[in-house]
């Protein structure tokens, strides 16, 4: 009886989670004109005709495809670097070890907003201004030391013995992390992967601010449509869906990484 | 356990401190730079010392969005720590029910947040939002673009339904990280549900909740993309938070001194507060286990 309950409770929970994702479903299989003259709980008159601008219109498309390049850059650069880093700090003890961990942490604190203009000065100066690999490189700020965070927690479920029977087997460090240790924490790597995914591609500020045209992502062209003049609603919710769905996707092939990372209780 | 001792780990350390330096000392030191300057033109600065942040802290703009900042950041921990750890305890633990709430969690989530400011625009608006026309026909006036307590409501509510889901998920996998015994041991104790909570769950989620916490403060305290889209910091200036506030004086206004000053301060603030918030967890945690 009382699991019941829980489970409505849950249900309708999951319903309230949905509604406002609908109501921009609904709002983007509608015209504009059809939006602004009536109100309706679901399109009647089913129109793909925003989804089509989007696909066909350069600015539109140009914008998510830039998106995907440089959260899959940061996504790299996170993991390539987070991983060896994560191992010192879950195994090692070293010269100001703790506050190095903590420094890195308080990155993750900074104000995006403090560092956009900075930012900008920065790659103005070294002519990377409007490039993918800079917006990756900005994002690292945040997304770095949430790797580690992240991995070093995974890192230290694992036994020491289990290095010390490899290094004892005589591998090498390089072999040994890449053909042993990697494999044996990648359901972290798969969280870790889904993190850095995911703030990179919900941020919008720092994005924002360091592209113009070449690799303005999707989040900064739809918000030049809203401060534009007689706002199509219909436009933007289909882009809002769109941006949606990447991320639908990657959870959906992380869920079982997920569900076992969530198993072992590290997060 | 004690870890090896060997200072070649900062080899592997390098390359983090190489790329977190590259994009986080050098822009802070520019921000320090702009904070005891005045920049008059491209080349042409004077040093002012201090008198940046003696301007700013008299400044009663800053005020006002430093103390809706704590108010927002205070009334959404207070929403989203409890509600996310009641959805943890009701969440299945075993069965297709798992994969398919971890995955209802996560989608909010990953939403880019100007998403989430264009999807509750759109929700909340009085003429063609659910939300906004199913309160007028209440009987209840709501227009989040004119009204100050609505835009607030909106907000909130907004951060609520954008952020539970990550305490819930945190506070999930602690709560699957309490081995079964715990459970075994309190049935045959005759415990009953509230201290099955209180006295094992409760502690047991610590660390994921600290985490939690953590993250939830820090997020929430440095807010932009979704109140900028939603309100744009109205109506007026009642949802002008400290991010939209320094972004509408550096980028806006170019007042890079005084928006230097207070970028400075408002890190140190979210500095200061996280130190705290992790130390007195820490501490809390402790005396439980005892």
């Amino acid at each position: 009886m009382k699991g019941k309950k829980k489970t409505i409770a849950l249900i309708i929970y999951f319903g309230l989670l949905f509604l406002p994702i609908y109501w921009m479903i609904n709002m983007s299989l509608r015209t504009n004109a059809d939006i602004l003259a009536s109100f309706a709980l679901f399109p009647i008159d089913l129109t793909f005709a925003n989804y089509i601008k989007i696909f066909t219109d350069a600015s539109w498309y140009s914008g998510y495809i830039n998106s995907m390049i440089y959260v899959s850059i940061n996504t790299l650069i996170s993991l390539a670097t987070a991983l060896p880093a994560a191992y010192a700090f879950s195994r090692y003890q070293f010269m100001g070890d703790k506050h190095l961990f903590f420094w890195l942490l308080t990155n993750r604190m900074a104000p995006a907003a403090v560092f956009a203009l900075p930012f900008f000065q920065l790659y103005s100066a070294l002519h990377l201004i409007d490039t993918h690999i800079a917006v990756a490189l900005a994002h690292c700020l945040f997304n770095i030391p949430l790797a580690v965070w992240i991995l070093e927690g995974f890192m230290s479920g694992i036994p020491r013995e289990i290095d010390e029977t490899a290094f004892i087997d005589g591998y090498s460090f390089p072999r040994f992390f890449i053909t042993i240790f990697i494999p044996l924490i990648r359901a972290g790597v798969g969280v870790t992967a889904f993190f850095c995914f995911m703030f990179s591609w919900v941020e919008l500020l720092l994005a924002r601010t360091l592209t113009v045209t070449d690799a303005k992502p999707i989040v900064a062209t739809m918000t030049r449509t809203i401060s534009a003049t007689g706002l199509d609603y219909g436009l933007l919710a289909a882009a809002g869906v769109l941006t949606i769905v990447p991320g639908a996707l990657v959870i959906w092939f992380v869920r079982n990484y997920m569900a076992k990372g969530f198993a072992l209780g590290r997060v | 356990m004690d870890k090896w001792e060997n200072n070649k780990a900062w080899f592997l350390v390098m390359p983090v401190c190489a790329f977190v330096a590259f994009s986080a000392i050098i822009p802070l030191m520019t921000v320090v730079n702009y904070s005891v300057q005045d920049i008059i033109g491209p080349g042409a600065h004077v040093f002012v010392g201090t008198d940046w942040f003696n301007k700013v802290l008299h400044d009663y703009r800053l005020h006002d969005a430093l103390w809706r900042q704590f108010l927002f950041s205070g009334l959404v921990l207070l929403i989203e720590m409890p509600l996310g750890i009641l959805i943890a305890l009701a969440m299945p633990k075993r069965g297709w029910g798992v994969p398919f709430s971890l995955v209802t969690l996560a989608l909010p989530l990953l939403i880019p947040w100007n998403t989430i400011g264009t999807i509750w625009f759109i929700f909340t608006r009085p003429d063609i939002g659910l939300f906004g026309s199913a309160i007028n026909s209440l009987g209840v006036a709501f227009d989040h673009t004119r009204r100050p307590l609505d835009a607030w409501a909106t907000l909130v509510l907004m951060e609520a339904w954008h952020w539970t889901p990550l305490v819930a998920l945190l506070a999930y996998a602690g709560l699957r990280a309490i081995p079964e015994v715990y459970y075994q041991a309190a049935k045959i104790d005759g415990a009953s549900p509230w201290a099955t909570f209180y006295y094992i769950q409760l502690p047991k989620m610590r660390g994921v909740l600290t985490i939690a916490l953590l993250l939830r403060f820090m997020d929430s305290f440095l807010i932009y993309a979704e109140p900028f889209v939603l309100t744009g910091g109205g109506p007026g200036n009642a949802t002008t938070f400290l991010s939209i506030y320094v972004v509408k004086l550096a980028l806006g206004q170019f007042d890079l001194g005084p928006a230097a000053a207070i970028s400075l301060i408002y890190f140190l603030i979210v500095l200061l507060l996280s130190f705290i918030f992790y130390q007195v967890l820490q501490r809390v945690g402790k005396g439980e286990k005892a």
